[in-house]
């Protein structure tokens, strides 16, 4: 399809205002500023875009959850974590197109009538934080951003707050304590953030991806957005291959394509000639599929219906030569240490089961160890903890034990007793999360 | 969960620091941008380890007495975030990732080696003070694995070799 989010991708100095106003940038923030607040919330609902940071929610219904006779502040915040693994995809865009960015997160704003917006993004990108803040002045010198915005009598100023290395602050409630300067806990809902937001206020959070599809819609219109992918699952979408292919990288492709096409054709299929075991369709808090399931369309609605998420996009790929019981300990290790320790579950349930993956990995693995992963995972899951990271680890981990069931059992078959009671530690693992480390 | 004591590494490490003007000035830049000043916690903190190279007892005490919070708050907020430094870090801050595309794509292989080169394990720094090793989860750069984070900068596509060079490059600058 012809790019639309990374359409800037490979263009000499594409970051600046310059190249951006060239190619039609800020035509949709101008004809924004026309049409009203609740004529640019229509386009977006009738676009049916949906939120591309994970849940898949529709935009334009969030926003228009925000109370409309509410005084005072409101806020907009762009949630640019990037935390969930096996996604790359806002910083492709943040890299090549900053100013979409921006131009997408003043829409939002204003459909909102926020004026205040926070992009966080996280503490690791140093780097891109320092893109977006440049492209914020100059947006703002060129009189887009500020106050009486071209003499709509909107004011917008946007910030850009930046986190300092916590996964869980991807979580739309975390995050918002994270900007109220606290530790990032997640809140219990409801209240929603769109009601009691961050500072709170009524606040809108969407991803980067999201808010950048915002100025295409509002200049091609709701029906062109509409026209590409499948109904309900509307518009091109991001999607980030790694692991092992030929190409990995960011692919913009339409929504309900399948990921045997990305993988083979996009990604250049599964590297070294070998066969493809099995995939993360959306980042490692969606549960894992097989190579016979590679036909499943890449859209929300067809990964749900595989029992699976698209969650971010973010497709992670393993050849035949993988242990899945690897795989399985290294997403324990990953919750285990990204928990934030408010809930039970979640906290406890994630470091059992990183400590039993690591034994049995080690050799020492007992026959009952899968069904002691089932049981720790389902007491963590389907509401049992304030937030979904309680559901991220335990769905994928045991969608890996459902599925690859032998491969726990033959090792646990040649598994010599643990000596001395004492856990094993791995040499290649990441550290053990704990006190002091 | 992680959460990290903050090290009182030596007696003037328990110093209250003092902000001088430029400190001062960009500050002042920071807190309009919020309603509440607890709010400029994370960005003010971000300018101490610009500045004083991490997050001493000293640093948690001035930007507490500074924002109007309690230390044991600024405390709270500086061991829940794993990039603050809580001890006196390394020259060079080796942040290997070690989630999924990058361990099954050669990060293993560079965890290992970097353990053997350096003599370390995570979370050690080389007797010189040169190499810190820290163990990462998802750099968020997975399509170019395998990714370290240097410092503030990102290193991407490596191998044995490519990093042997990069680490002879920096334990050359003086
Ligand atoms: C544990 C956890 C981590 C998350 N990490 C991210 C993230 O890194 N980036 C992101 O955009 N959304 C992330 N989300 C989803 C957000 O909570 C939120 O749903 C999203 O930002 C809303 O934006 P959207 O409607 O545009 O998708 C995460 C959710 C959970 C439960
Ligand atoms: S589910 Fe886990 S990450 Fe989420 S609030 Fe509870 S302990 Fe924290
Ligand atoms: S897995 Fe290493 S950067 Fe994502």
């Amino acid at each position: 399809m012809e790019p639309v989010l990374l359409r800037a991708r490979g263009v000499p100095d594409s970051r600046s205002i310059a190249t951006y106003l060239a190619a039609g940038g800020y035509e949709g923030w101008k004809k924004a500023l026309g049409m009203g607040p609740d004529a640019v919330t229509k386009e977006v609902l009738d676009s049916e875009l949906r939120g591309r940071g994970g849940a898949g929610f529709p935009t334009g219904r969030k926003w228009s959850f925000v109370p409309k006779d509410h005084p005072g502040p409101r806020y907009l915040v762009c949630n640019a974590d990037e935390s969930e693994p096996g996604t790359f995809k806002d910083r492709e865009i943040i890299e090549y197109d900053p100013h979409q960015v921006v131009e997408g997160v003043a829409i939002a704003s204003f459909a909102i009538k926020a004026n205040t917006a926070y992009i966080y993004i996280r503490g690791e990108f140093a780097r891109w934080a320092k893109i977006l803040e440049d492209a914020i002045a100059e947006a703002r010198q060129r009189g887009f951003l500020g106050k009486n915005i071209m003499g709509s009598s909107f004011d917008l100023d946007i910030w850009v707050h930046r986190g300092a290395g916590a996964y869980i602050c991807g979580e739309e409630t975390a995050l918002l304590e994270s900007i109220e300067g606290k530790r990032g806990f997640p809140r219990l809902k409801p209240p929603f953030p769109a009601v009691v937001g961050v500072f709170g206020k009524p606040t809108v959070i969407n991803n980067v991806e999201t808010l950048a599809c915002v100025p295409h819609i509002i200049v091609r219109g709701a029906a062109w957005f509409s026209s590409i992918g499948r109904p309900k699952n509307t518009g091109p979408k991001l999607f980030c291959v790694s692991g092992h292919v030929n190409r990995p990288g960011v692919f913009e492709l339409p929504l309900g394509v399948t990921f045997r096409e990305i993988i083979e054709e996009h990604a250049g299929g599964v590297r070294g000639g070998r066969k493809l075991k099995a995939f993360f369709p959306g980042g490692s808090s969606a549960p894992i599929l097989t190579a016979d399931e590679v036909d499943t369309g890449a859209d929300f609605d067809a990964c749900a219906a595989a029992g699976t998420m698209l969650g971010s996009g973010g497709v992670i790929v393993f050849d035949d030569t993988v242990d899945m019981v690897e795989v399985a300990d290294n997403v324990a290790h990953f919750y285990a240490h990204e928990s934030c320790g408010q809930c039970t579950p979640c906290r406890e349930g994630s470091d059992w089961c990183m400590d039993i993956l690591d034994r049995i990995v080690a050799g020492h693995g007992r026959p009952a160890d899968p069904d002691t992963l089932l049981r720790i995972c389902r007491f963590s899951s389907a509401g049992m903890t304030i937030c979904p990271l309680g559901d991220a680890f335990a769905l994928p981990i045991s969608s890996i034990v459902n599925k690859y069931r032998s491969e726990f059992e033959r090792r646990i078959a040649a598994a010599t007793p643990l000596p001395q009671k004492k856990q094993p530690v791995l040499p290649w693992a990441g550290p053990r999360p704990g006190f002091g480390i | 969960m992680n959460t990290r004591p903050i090290v009182a590494a030596s007696p003037e490490a328990l110093q209250i620091v003092t902000f001088d003007a430029a400190m001062e000035a960009r500050i002042a830049e920071l807190l309009p941008r919020y309603p509440t000043r607890r709010a400029a916690i994370l960005p003010v903190l971000w300018l101490c380890q610009e500045r004083f190279g991490w997050i001493s007892p000293g640093v948690v005490a001035a930007v507490a007495a500074r924002l109007g919070e309690a230390p044991a708050f600024v405390e709270g907020v500086v061991s829940f975030y794993t990039m603050y430094q809580t001890a006196p870090p390394a020259r060079y801050v080796l942040q290997v990732c070690t989630t999924l595309s990058c361990a099954w794509c050669g990060g293993r292989e560079l965890v290992a080696h970097l353990k053997e080169r350096l003599g370390i394990s995570f979370g050690e720094i080389t007797p010189d003070g040169t190499f810190q090793l820290v163990g990462v989860q998802c750099l968020g750069a997975c399509g170019q694995a395998p990714v370290i984070q240097i410092n503030d900068d990102y290193y991407e596509n490596l191998d044995i070799a490519k990093l042997d060079a990069i680490l002879d490059e920096l334990a050359g600058r003086s």
